[in-house]
């Protein structure tokens, strides 16, 4: 009964995180109780975090040697990673929290993915599983990449939006060899096949893929409409981390990133509709520097 | 074919929760579009427990190379999406004298 405490005290932690998420975004939606809203948040995130290392005390077999190793990388990721963004969230211009925004989404994606990455060179074998990590590991890229473009536009590293003719079919074509690369990973893993390179290799051409889409899609959209492509890119790795939270069983992953997901597709549509443009003009209509499309 | 509850449970868990965050950001003004944006920007960086799972179990040199780059980046999403959005929020702090008509902004 005593060893089953870690695990039940991890249940209880991501339970309350997932309230104190779904709480303090509901506060959040309104501006009298807005600034308290992330506060609550801010609780639950770090009672899941401190609750994730309690993961330690029931580590696999072949994971056991290096444990204490992996305990000191955690912490100084966490450190590196964490006071990194501290510092410069709090030292950035209020004019330049667009761009922050942008960076720091790409940040989630980019662990979305890296978390799919494992998991794909771990092995997976459930179908619903290898589908959901694929899923993910795609959206994931697709947001890492893409967010950092719309970085550099806010940023004004990007001056002009890159635009060719026939961009939709390069970028559709992009899209198509990257869902087929996924596919293959998918057939071979499921029906045993040996794959015509090997395993990890067909793995890291998927995420190049992924993340060249990303870019791609991004290019042509104008600084203009960059917060619109910011949301929808938040929705992605909402998304993501859902997907990826199925692929390690874990419930407060599945629930916050389900929820951002959402949130931040509703959050698109209403900023596109304060615009006066629908999400589909924003992405593949090449505007945003002069909007002066006549709606019929 | 065992079709069972435990097997569906997580189907329930992605709709019930993705319609909870399309009812909680139903009716926001549109002021409020951005600080939320961020807020839920923090809210997926919960992906670092995801990855602080995955590098405690990571056993070979690439797992732990990989599941390092990935609680970095998630600790990062995380500390930073609750600083930037405490940031904004603070601008619609109900005590600041200098501008009251703020939270009189709310569309109906």
């Amino acid at each position: 009964m005593l060893a089953l405490l870690p695990s039940m005290a991890i249940v209880v932690a991501d339970l309350a995180a997932a309230f104190l998420f779904l709480f303090g975004l509901k506060r959040m939606s309104s501006p009298v109780t807005a600034p308290s809203g992330i506060a609550y948040a801010g609780i639950g995130m770090v009672v899941a975090v401190l609750a994730s290392f309690l993961y330690a005390l029931s580590v696999g077999p072949e994971a056991q040697a290096h444990l204490w190793v992996n305990i000191g990388l955690a912490l100084l990721a966490l450190a590196i990673g964490g006071g990194l963004a501290w510092r410069s969230g709090s030292k950035a211009a209020l004019t330049a929290m667009p761009q922050m925004v942008a960076l720091l989404n790409g940040a989630g994606g980019g662990a979305a993915a890296a978390i799919a990455a494992i998991v794909l060179l771990g092995g997976v074998s459930a179908p619903a599983a290898l589908v959901v990590t694929l899923a993910g590991a795609l959206i994931g890229s697709i947001s890492l990449s893409g967010s950092l473009i719309a970085w550099g536009k806010l940023d004004g590293l990007l001056k002009q939006p890159l635009r060719f003719k026939g961009q939709q079919i390069v970028n559709g074509a992009a899209f198509l060899v990257t869902l087929i690369t996924g596919g293959y990973i998918g057939f071979c893993v499921l029906s045993g096949t040996e794959p015509l390179l090997a395993m990890p290799t067909v793995i890291a051409i998927f995420f190049a893929l992924s993340l060249l889409f990303g870019v791609l899609m991004t290019l042509p959209i104008g600084g203009a409409d960059m917060p619109v492509v910011i949301s929808v890119y938040n929705a992605f790795t909402g998304l993501a981390v859902g997907l990826e939270g199925y692929s390690l069983q874990n419930p407060a992953l599945m629930i916050a990133g389900m929820v951002v997901g959402a949130a931040g597709l509703m959050l698109t549509l209403l900023m596109a509709r304060a615009m006066n443009r629908s999400v589909s003009n924003i992405l593949f209509t090449n505007f945003g520097v002069a909007p002066k499309h006549k709606h019929s | 074919m065992d079709i069972s509850i435990a097997g569906l449970a997580a189907l329930y868990i992605f709709l019930l929760a993705g319609f909870a965050g399309w009812v909680i950001i139903g009716h926001v003004p549109a002021i409020l579009h951005t600080p939320l944006m961020s807020g839920s920007n923090f809210v997926h960086g919960i992906v670092v427990v995801g990855g602080i799972f995955a590098l405690l179990n990571a056993s070979t040199l690439s797992e732990q190379m990989i599941g390092f780059l990935a609680v970095a980046l998630g600790a990062a999403n995380a500390a930073g999406g609750y600083v930037v959005t405490a940031r904004m929020l603070a601008m619609f702090q109900t005590s600041h004298p200098a501008k009251p008509a703020r939270k009189h902004k709310r569309k109906g």
